[in-house]
């Protein structure tokens, strides 16, 4: 049986490229240990999946029937084929017909319809002078996404919907001014900039948890002790652990990506290879802050909470949920330290924008310099020893 | 490059000191242990085996104290130290979610072996684990674990093993194969230094150290130990040895009563108190008195119901 004293050959031991041997043997053992673990593998794929599916569809685009109310001053024919055609739209329901401003207002406010159509005395007469009226349309622009979409479109539908009205015949030009009035929240945010905010929204997520745990996973299986004893620096054990999961992460951007484009129709008008290297480069960051806070924390518990304290500023601070340039100064400094707000800037100006690296230059060096902050703490917060 | 030192000493250490949270766990500890030998360290739960071990492989620096390990200093050269140390944990610590094979080839490629897969080809061999290598660790039995472990540790040809309480939990048969293993390495000029509770295993040792509290109490061979221990022990056969195991502690002389199966073991180290203490006994019918030498396991008992008068 004692076996291992047969002539153990000396196996060379090479110096040389010392420091790529190592990370790449924790790299290997990464990647086993991931495939391994069945839940995680399946995170990756229907995190970013089922994410997008409920933020996308919940907020959702094309919102239909949005309760709607009329003031009505005047009760004449092209009034009422102004209101047809705006509900032939299907943007807008008209569930109440009021004939005084403080009634059209406290709907409104109330919340009981999220549209007003005000329709003014005389307006046919004007339209015929063609005066160009006023035809005023507020919303309650607390939802912005319905309010604005529904407000984008609201032009060229009334005029489609009047062209072949033998009552005003096919002018040249609207026959009457549309008056956006968004109410309550003027710097309503556009819809598509949410499916490109996902992309990093998920990605800081997913990245962060995945490497948060990673050290402190190896302390409580008591695998720690071991791998310390063994000649790897924390250099080393940083870049095993972080490069896995770059690939991880670049199939997730690539899945949000292939979603937004394929079912929520979002264009991507820039360089995909620069938006590919540039996601590249904001996974790795975000791993990075991820593997700082698994050298600081001392279980996965707190890992996972410390994980959320980070992803939550993320998503209030950094022009996700609100527009960026409407937030309060002291916001706007700490929204300059996160990661997404950078990357947030970048993907939805490579996507909607076409915007080059010459625009994307200060945010993307931005990113690098986060990385590297975080890079350095890890590395030196990380304990050689079990003191 | 191999940090030897012409004197053969693999670990020579001074007035190690180490606590934790203001608690002494170890305290100013000296030791040497000489080059190809196989060195016991013994001692009570918490007596702070494990913190040395942890302190001689890098994985703890010392309060204060120095030495040099296979010819590095501790303090300084603690990367080149591990380079050349086997260190076997207590607690298994190879990755339970790692095949066998997985397992050995990340240590090879950890200490840059050129051709990994073959040296994890071979020790897998070595270790009778073929057929099993691309079963997870975690899976295996405990004395299989605790054979993966040490082919792990012996996979980088170390120049000294550190071996914390390999044994623990592991049936006697695959313990002796594991201390048959050990000799055949140390026979191949490896150091090995192995903590361990058994006294069987402590007599297995070319030498050994007691410690307890964090102080080193006796080291030498197991001859030595118990020579220097100045135990006089008479071994007690007979009936009512349970009244005898009553009665006995406390009187003058007697520092220690120990059963053992059916004996009694009265030991002390006032030969004249001690025979003074027992001669009511002595001639009563019934009991058998012999006078004999200490076994390793008296002397270490003694030690430590000594040192808990004396550190607590």
């Amino acid at each position: 049986m004692s076996t291992v004293v047969d002539h153990t050959p000396e196996r060379e031991i090479s110096e040389r490229f010392g420091f790529l041997r190592r990370s790449y043997a924790m790299l290997v053992k990464e990647f086993i240990q991931l495939k391994r673990d069945r839940v995680s593998f399946a995170m990756i794929v229907m995190l970013p999946v089922m994410q997008l599916m409920l933020f996308g569809y919940a907020i959702n685009t094309t919102p239909h029937n949005l309760p709607s109310a009329v003031l009505l001053q005047e009760d004449s024919d092209l009034a009422r084929s102004v209101l047809k055609a705006l509900e032939n739209t299907a943007y807008f329901r008209f569930i109440y017909e009021v004939h005084d401003v403080d009634d059209f207002d406290n709907l409104l406010k109330s919340g009981k319809v999220l549209f007003g159509v005000e329709i003014p005395r005389g307006f046919e007469r004007a339209v015929r002078r063609g005066d160009r009226p006023a035809l005023l349309v507020a919303a309650d622009a607390t939802d912005p996404v319905a309010a604005s979409s529904a407000l984008g479109s609201l032009g060229t539908i009334v005029q489609t919907a009047l062209k072949h009205d033998l009552y005003i015949g096919n002018p040249p030009e609207m026959p009457f001014e549309i008056r956006a009035h968004a109410r309550y929240n003027p710097a309503a945010v556009s819809s598509l900039n949410i499916v490109p905010g996902l992309v990093g929204t998920i990605l800081t997520m997913t990245m962060l948890i995945f490497t948060a745990l990673s050290v402190t996973r190896e302390v409580e299986r008591g695998t720690m002790e071991s791998l310390l004893s063994m000649p790897i620096k924390p250099v080393e054990v940083m870049f095993g652990k972080i490069i896995p999961y770059v690939l991880v992460g670049f199939v997730q951007a690539f899945l949000i990506i292939g979603i937004g484009v394929g079912l929520f129709g979002v264009p991507v008008l820039g360089n995909l290879f620069l938006l590919a290297l540039l996601s590249t480069l904001f996974i790795t960051t975000n791993l990075s802050i991820g593997y700082t806070i698994s050298t600081v924390v001392q279980n996965q518990l707190q890992a996972m909470q410390m994980s959320m304290m980070f992803f939550l500023p993320s998503i209030l601070l950094s022009g996700f949920m609100f527009p960026f340039a409407g937030m309060p100064a002291w916001a706007q400094y700490v929204g300059e330290c996160l990661p997404l707000t950078h990357y947030l800037r970048i993907v939805r100006a490579i996507m909607l924008k076409g915007a080059t690296m010459q625009n994307m230059r200060f945010d993307a060096l931005a990113l690098a310099a986060l990385m590297l902050v975080a890079m350095i703490i890890a590395v030196t917060r990380f304990r050689r020893t079990l003191d | 490059m191999n940090g030897t030192t012409g004197n053969g000493i693999a670990i020579d250490v001074k007035g190690l000191t180490k606590s934790f949270g203001g608690r002494e766990v170890v305290h100013d500890l000296s030791m040497q242990v000489k080059r190809g030998s196989i060195y016991g360290f013994l001692g009570p739960n918490g007596s702070g085996k494990t913190t040395t071990i942890r302190i001689l492989c890098g994985l703890l620096t010392p309060d204060s104290g120095e030495g040099t390990c296979l010819g590095y200093d501790i303090r300084r050269d603690a990367e080149k130290i591990k380079r050349q140390v086997g260190y076997m944990t207590q607690r298994f610590s190879l990755y339970q979610d790692l095949s066998v094979r997985e397992n050995l080839e990340f240590v090879a490629r950890l200490y840059g072996l050129r051709d990994a897969r073959g040296a994890a080809r071979d020790m897998i061999e070595r270790l009778g684990l073929s057929g099993r290598e691309e079963q997870l660790a975690g899976e295996l039995s405990g004395g299989w674990k605790q054979r993966l472990a040490l082919g792990a540790c012996t996979l980088p040809n170390p120049k000294l093993l550190l071996l914390d309480e390999p044994t623990a939990g592991v049936d006697p048969k695959a313990r002796r194969d594991f201390w048959n293993e050990i000799h055949a390495l140390a026979a191949d000029g490896l150091t090995v230094l192995v903590s361990t509770h058994y006294m069987d295993e402590a007599e297995r040792c070319h030498e050994i150290a007691y410690i307890a509290y964090g102080h080193l109490l006796a080291h030498g061979t197991v001859e030595e130990v118990i020579a220097k221990s100045a135990l006089t022990t008479y071994t007690v056969t007979g009936e009512d040895l349970n009244g005898l195991a009553a009665e006995l502690p406390g009187k003058p002389g007697v520092d220690m009563v120990a059963p053992f199966g059916t004996s009694l073991h009265v030991s002390g180290r006032d030969v004249a108190a001690l025979e003074a203490s027992i001669a009511p006994w002595r001639d009563k019918s019934g009991l058998h008195w012999q006078k004999s030498s200490p076994s390793l396991e008296d002397v270490f008992i003694e030690l430590m119901g000594r040192s808990r008068d004396n550190f607590q």
